[in-house]
């Protein structure tokens, strides 16, 4: 009986039914959203800065003469009205959803309880630590897997209260409607073509997240990551590594 | 036997690439449903009720001589170039006549020195194309607004299509474009006859186009022929209200 005692592994609910559900409604808009926008941005592929832009004018940046390949646009081949379409249905969803989030993760402590960094977390000393182990490949274990690290929470943090308001303003930016009723939009960012390069350069540094977040899930674990992303059940690993 | 067994990462990574590329000819094959294209098309909808209610009768921003584009680049139509439009064009459009029709009580036909006689507006505001760009112009007009009090809108009039001389594709009936009232009656819709201080050129759509400033480029029609008050756009090209709406574009192109 002892031996079987040992090697029970210790199960916690780890996510609320809320965020497993609106996770995954998350996840199929980003894809979306990003997808259709490479398709928008392939339309003319060239970012400026300022007020005014365009190709008598002189380029940012210029991505290939034909932009993002095909395999990563939404539809798959050059068709602007189509992506548009995709694009602001999604967001729209995106943005619902986001605010549900918002709503309840407010509500229910989650921002407080699990993403906001503590004072200790912080400290530069235990972000470099924390930052070291994760090169090494060493993952939280026994208690310290039961929350966020300092890492994750930063990054969730990021995302969710920065990078998303900022995509959110300088998309509504290049809203000629927008821009009329609210004309600090362009005081604040500098421009609709300034907004359009923020829009674009807030949404490489999402997929680069995404990227992160899937490499993670993959070293971490995949089966008991996207399982507690499913049904909420993780199993905490063992204190010492097998 | 081994190699018949996959481990549950490879299952895992395997599983995420199939379901990729089942998504990507997914999304493709949804793109061409129309029925899906439809439910996606709901959004326009929402966006057009959230802005009316958000932006009301705000002006677009208007921005001075230092903001203007060195070079204010055309696109669609550059040279329509038509029998009708080239003979217009030979005689610096002293032809040229703009028919007011439809739902009005007086229907018009304004010369474009009449109309260069009307009172003004002039503004320096932003042009920006659904591809992305942004190109500043100053433009001269008339207030489309004060060219429909003169003709008398009927009440059962909800929108007003301009129709133009060019043809992006031979046959295609034309380009043509519709806005709704809010629009037509704000004070910076202009039918402009110059840019920069310049009568219009052939390219930015000579010799008179609109300018609807909170919308995007393809609303902003060229070479204007002949406008027409009416109560709906159903029997109108393909029915979606102008050349790039039957083509797929929004109808609403505040976004």
């Amino acid at each position: 009986m002892m031996a079987t005692n040992v090697t029970t592994p210790e199960i916690i609910r780890r996510h609320s039914l809320a965020t497993r559900l609106l996770h995954w409604i998350n996840a199929l808009c980003v894809f979306l959203v990003l997808m259709s926008g490479l398709q928008i941005f392939n339309a003319d592929p060239r970012l400026y800065w300022g007020q005014f832009g365009a190709s008598p004018d002189t380029a940012l940046l210029v991505v290939g003469a034909h932009g993002f390949p095909h395999w990563a646009t939404i539809p798959s081949y050059q068709w602007l009205s189509a992506g548009r379409r995709w694009h602001f249905f999604f967001a729209w969803l995106l943005v619902l959803n986001s605010f549900l989030y918002l709503l309840f993760s407010f509500i229910s402590g989650h921002v407080r309880r699990d993403l906001l960094p503590t004072r200790a977390e912080i400290a530069p000393r235990h972000i470099a630590r924390d930052l070291w182990n994760h090169l090494r490949l060493r993952f939280p274990r026994g208690e310290a897997a039961k929350r966020y690290n300092v890492l994750q929470k930063l990054a969730y943090f990021g995302v969710i209260f920065m990078l998303a308001p900022l995509i959110l303003a300088t998309g509504l930016t290049m809203s000629p409607g927008i821009d009329a009723a609210c004309p600090w939009l362009l005081t604040l960012f500098g421009g609709r073509q300034s907004a359009r390069t923020i829009h674009f350069t807030a949404a490489m540094l999402v997929a680069l997240f995404i990227l992160v977040h899937l490499l993670m899930v993959m070293l971490a674990g995949p089966w008991n990551e996207v399982r507690s992303m499913i049904t909420g059940r993780y199993v905490i690993p063992s204190v010492k590594p097998k | 036997m081994k190699r018949y067994i996959w481990t549950r990462r490879q299952m895992l990574l395997r599983g995420s690439a199939a379901f990729g590329a089942l998504m990507l000819g997914g999304c493709d094959r949804l793109s061409q449903s129309p029925s899906f294209q439809r439910v996606l098309s709901s959004a326009e909808r929402l966006t057009y009720r959230a802005q009316r209610l958000l932006i009301g009768q705000s002006l677009a921003r208007e921005f001075t001589e230092a903001d203007l584009s060195p070079v204010f680049r055309s696109n669609g139509t550059f040279d329509p170039n038509n029998q009708v439009y080239n003979g217009l064009r030979a005689n610096h459009f002293e032809d040229w006549r703009l028919k007011i029709r439809g739902l009005v009580g007086r229907p018009l036909e304004l010369s474009l020195a009449a109309i260069r006689e009307m009172p003004s507006r002039t503004q320096i505001t932003r042009h920006d194309c659904v591809e992305g760009w942004s190109a500043i112009g100053k433009w001269t007009g008339v207030p489309l607004g004060n060219i429909l009090n003169m003709a008398q809108l009927n009440p059962e009039a909800r929108f007003i299509v301009l129709y133009c001389a060019d043809e992006l594709e031979r046959g295609d009936g034309g380009y043509y474009e519709s806005i709704d009232l809010i629009d037509a009656f704000h004070p910076q819709t202009l039918l402009a006859f110059a840019l920069n201080d310049k009568p219009l050129a052939i390219a930015n759509g000579a010799p008179l186009r609109l300018r609807v400033e909170r919308q995007l480029g393809y609303k902003q029609a060229k070479y204007l022929m002949r406008i027409e008050a009416v109560s709906g756009l159903d029997t109108i090209g393909q029915g979606k209200g102008g050349y790039w709406e039957d083509r797929g574009y929004e109808w609403y192109a505040g976004i």
